[in-house]
């Protein structure tokens, strides 16, 4: 499912707002939730997960075309921990409306 | 403060006009309508964010942490994230010190 199809997804299950409306507000959300996390602020949605950030020390890599050392610098990456609805539902153990 | 379903349903109110309502159905939909495409087996794909993927594990042996008594983990599916170039970059950039 891409992000249009999600959009079309949402529009049959409602009927008071537009395509576009809908399409605006997806955007919004998204934006919104990229947001928080790029500030460092945390994500909790009950049922369906939260997302945090995870630290990454400093390392040294190589590039892999020189072989030469390179420093990397400590920096942070997006991760994403499933709440039990979602996890009980994908895995067929749910019971698909709570 | 973590960001919730309340504060992004007061964001569409508050920058396209939705009413309460409206704005707490669309927050309810985004998050179904994902979970629903994921039960199916479907990958859900947002660009711009990331990808939600989907993964079958096998059997494996484990253990209770408790009380130590060897129990196999099923099989089972599970979802992994993964999160997209630009998301990446983003949160990358950020220096400060996360909110746990």
């Amino acid at each position: 499912m891409t992000k249009s199809e999600l959009i079309e997804a949402i529009a049959l299950k409602q009927t008071q707002l537009t395509q576009k409306d809908i399409d605006s507000a997806v955007k919004t959300l998204l934006e919104h939730m990229a947001h928080s996390l790029s500030n460092g602020e945390r994500i909790e949605i009950r049922g369906f997960g939260s997302f945090s950030l995870h630290h990454r020390p400093p390392r040294t890599g190589r590039n892999p075309k020189t072989g030469d050392a390179v420093k990397l610098p400590e920096k942070y990456v997006p991760h994403f921990k499933p709440g039990k609805e979602l996890r009980d539902r994908v895995n067929g153990t749910g019971n698909g409306s709570k | 403060m973590a960001l919730t379903k309340a504060a992004m349903a007061e964001k569409l109110f508050d920058d396209l006009g939705l009413n309460k309502r409206e704005a707490k159905e669309m927050v309810d939909l985004f998050f179904e309508e994902i979970r629903i495409a994921l039960e199916k087996g479907e990958q859900v794909k947002l660009s711009g964010f990331g990808n939600f993927d989907l993964r079958s594990k096998n059997q494996r042996p484990g253990r209770n942490p408790k009380t130590g008594e060897e129990i196999p983990i099923s099989a089972r599916r599970v979802v992994t994230f993964r999160p997209g170039q630009k998301l990446r970059a983003r949160v990358e950039a950020y220096a400060g010190t996360v909110e746990q």
